[in-house]
């Protein structure tokens, strides 16, 4: 038995499955953090007095910049594989994957001088959301990152026995790490700028 | 006899693959049947367990602190001193039965039983779109409800702070409310599973010829509720996480500055509620938001594949078309939507303003209109119809009134100056479950009578069915109409002893024993119900194909049918409902038929 349309795309859709799929899955994403923003926003309108300049705001950058970059390098993952260039494809899907690592290695730091500096998620609503808001968005990193490695590893076999198909999964890890990297945009001015 | 050989039969044309063994085929099985019947058999027995903590529970309602026959001896005297209930375990019932029931028994048996077994087979396909995806919802929702009922092994017992779990309250609770949050957690994650792989498979995997307009309103329910359950309940995941920070990382989401528990001000800056410590600053209206935010959407998720079983069985049974489909198409679109914008109507004595009051008060009046618009369809289906009253017939023509009483006495609470007054009374109970359990539930016992030839091949006992429709529909009635009595009358909901320290419930109390009595009946009456449903698999009259000469694609194929579904792949001509067309031979022409016939 053969379920149609996981590889092909249906005509009157313009959709293969894992593609509507993925996007629906980012709609109910978009909704979670959508929650977790608005608690944000209510929780600093309803505070007497919400701290800022707490946060290390060049080490952010530079993570910013890291996670903007693995979204480029996820990019010419996808497209080295369009262009049947299998080597560029493990390259730049690498590259990927240790860009996540050092965005949370950083992360990891962060948390290790603010837990050091005695600086809990209990202290005030504004380390609660701030602990809360970056351990969401980290733990989406990490699941990707399973993801990616899974495609390096054992889930590469796929590419030669349906190239498209695999193609077709690198587009779809690629849509979810965009998100990501998108929510970022938005955590980022949100706890260290504003 | 030759049924028996139908059962084991094969469609001609699959190709010979290996038979899996017990375990792929019975337990993880990627077929969208067999994961449609375990959501349903899982989910009929979390509604008996439901139902069951609800009929304890209502023995202390009628008979305030007299030992509980039968299975007060059974409970641990933690929870029960001699038979009698303790407040705490009260609580946990209370909280757990709301849990059960809606989360872990009428959803997953209406969209997880009936949506997976149904929408392949309506819209002419082979499964769903990610047959993995749906293994692990399944297993997924199991674990979910094995941590619920496992919250009431827990030192303290299980969540007692209502199925709502409203802060300050539950985060200061004993350790079952981090287990049920865990437990939403798992459910949550289970249905966001689901509901992809529906609404992927409806829109990708349409047989051909099937255009959106020719689709079967259950599918339009399905698809809107799946929407539902994709965009409402992440904002409560999130909330869940937050709850969970509060009472495991100390944090203080949703407990205030100056909040006193036990005579106690909880100021300290670092430490857990349990301790006793909170840094405050947080807000407990935040949960109120962010839970009704999903809980009332919730409430369309229960109701709208209530209507779509009964647009299906009033259609066949009525022999017409459905009156006004596009409208009700639409209507659920439209009611998909605007649940999105009411959920504030439930927090009116929160002392929130008067725009925004009246803002909720207009969606709510609003909302109202597409379900009017759907049940005037169904009713007006009916009109001049030659109808047949067979047992899902009977079960689906209940759900009319009685949810249209539920949805009438809804508005009252829609608008704040008498919600003000009616609030957590059990006119409100009286309400919603009438929208729930002689609304949404009788529709799915109406399905399951009506797809039960579909999925065993055999029918179901015409008798029992009758016994099971009419005692389940004189108790509901017994049970929920007292209700609004009470309520008017200002009984709270969420009493241990029912009321009686009240003066001004005096007279209200003897409906305790009159609705207690009737809830124990009930659960008589839905013996007939189990012993019909596990005899007739084995016993029942034989089904062909299209024992309700329906029109639908699932009628086309065999019954039961096999692995893959179809014996070639269905093509559709023709839109949903064609009953009694004019200058046909027959009195229905199935969808997959090219001539009319």
């Amino acid at each position: 038995m053969q379920i149609p349309y996981t590889v092909e795309t249906r005509p009157d859709t313009g959709l293969y499955n894992a593609k509507l799929g993925i996007w629906l899955f980012l709609a109910s994403e978009v909704m979670l953090f959508a929650g977790l923003f608005s608690s944000y926003i209510l929780l600093r309108t309803g505070s007497v007095a919400w701290p800022r300049h707490m946060l290390p705001v060049g080490l952010a950058t530079l993570n910013t910049a890291i996670l903007i970059a693995s979204s480029m390098t996820m990019v010419m993952a996808w497209a080295a594989l369009r262009m049947n260039n299998w080597a560029r494809h493990r390259v730049f899907l690498g590259l990927t994957v240790l860009l996540g690592l050092v965005f949370l290695g950083i992360k990891l730091t962060e948390y290790r001088e603010h837990i050091a500096a005695g600086e809990l998620p209990s202290r005030d609503t504004f380390f609660a959301i701030y602990y809360t808001l970056t351990a969401v968005h980290a733990l989406h990193i990490v699941g990707g990152l399973i993801v990616m490695l899974y495609f390096l590893g054992p889930g590469s076999r796929l590419w030669a026995q349906r190239p498209e198909q695999f193609t077709n999964r690198i587009e779809s890890i690629g849509l979810y790490w965009h998100f990501v990297d998108f929510m970022w945009i938005f955590i980022f001015p949100l706890l260290y700028l504003l | 006899m030759d049924n028996v050989a139908a059962i084991g039969q094969r469609p001609a044309h699959e190709e010979p693959h290996e038979q899996p063994g017990f375990l792929r085929r019975y337990i993880f099985s990627l077929d969208h049947k067999v994961i449609g019947i375990q959501y349903a058999v899982t989910g009929l027995l979390f509604l008996l367990f439901g139902f069951t903590l609800m009929m304890i529970m209502r023995y202390q309602l009628a008979y305030p602190m007299t030992p509980v026959p039968l299975v007060g001896n059974l409970l641990s005297p933690a929870n029960a001193a001699g038979g009698v209930l303790l407040p705490e375990f009260y609580n946990q019932l209370g909280a757990m039965h709301g849990t059960v029931m809606i989360f872990l028994g009428v959803v997953p048996l209406a969209i997880g039983g009936f949506g997976n077994y149904l929408i392949p087979l309506q819209i002419g396909a082979s499964d769903m779109a990610f047959p993995k995806l749906n293994l692990m919802s399944y297993w997924v929702y199991v674990a979910g409800g094995l941590v619920m009922v496992a919250t009431f092994f827990v030192p303290g017992g299980s969540a007692q702070s209502g199925w709502t779990s409203y802060p300050p309250l539950s985060v200061i609770a004993s350790a079952g409310q981090t287990w049920w949050l865990i437990g939403m957690v798992l459910l949550i994650t289970s249905s966001l599973l689901g509901s992809i792989n529906f609404i992927v498979t409806i829109v990708q995997l349409r047989a051909p010829g099937l255009t959106w307009m020719r689709l079967p309103f259950l599918v339009w329910a399905q698809l809107g509720a799946s929407f539902l359950l994709l965009l409402a309940f992440p904002p409560l995941e999130a909330a869940g996480v937050l709850q969970l920070m509060d009472r495991v990382a100390g944090t203080s989401f949703f407990l205030p500055s100056g909040l006193v528990v036990s005579n106690r001000l909880m100021t300290t800056m670092t430490g857990t509620a349990a301790d006793g410590l909170a840094s405050g600053g947080g807000n407990p209206l935040l949960w109120q938001h962010l839970f009704w935010f999903l809980a009332h959407p919730e409430v369309y998720v229960l109701i709208l594949p209530a209507m779509g079983i009964v647009g299906e069985i009033v259609a066949n049974n009525a022999r017409r078309p459905l009156w006004g489909y596009r409208h009700m198409v639409y209507s659920v679109g439209f009611l998909s939507f605007m649940s999105m914008v009411v959920w504030a109507h439930h927090m009116y004595i929160t002392g929130m303003g008067t725009t925004l009051a009246a803002f909720f008060q207009t969606t709510t009046m609003i909302i109202s209109i597409p379900s009017i618009v759907i049940l005037t369809s169904l009713l007006m289906t009916l009109w001049g119809a030659s109808i047949r009253f067979t047992v899902p017939m009977l079960f689906a023509l209940a759900f009319m009134p009685m949810f249209g009483i539920g949805g009438l006495t809804g508005l009252p609470l829609g608008l704040a100056p008498s919600d003000i007054h009616l609030h957590d009374t059990y006119y409100v109970i009286g309400h919603f479950h009438y929208v729930v359990a002689p609304g949404t539930i009788f529709a799915l016992f109406a399905g399951v009578y009506y797809w039960f030839p579909k999925v065993t091949g055999r029918r179901m006992n015409d008798v029992l069915g009758h016994v099971h429709f009419w005692g389940s529909f004189i108790c509901m009635n017994v049970i929920f109409m007292p209700m609004f009595i009470q309520g008017l009358g200002g009984m709270n909901r969420r009493l241990y002893d029912g009321g009686a320290m009240y003066l001004h419930n005096a007279e209200l109390l003897k409906w305790n024993v009159v609705i207690g009595i009737a809830a124990w009946t009930l659960g008589l009456f839905q013996v007939p119900f189990i012993v019909n449903f596990f005899t007739s698999i084995r016993w029942g009259r034989p089904a062909d194909r299209n024992p309700w000469e329906a029109t639908t694609l699932e009628w086309a194929a065999p019954s039961p049918p096999g692995h893959g579904n179809f014996d070639t792949t269905p093509a559709v001509y023709r839109g949903p409902y064609e009953y009694s067309v004019p200058g046909a031979r027959r009195d229905f022409s199935p969808q997959s038929e090219q001539e009319p016939a």
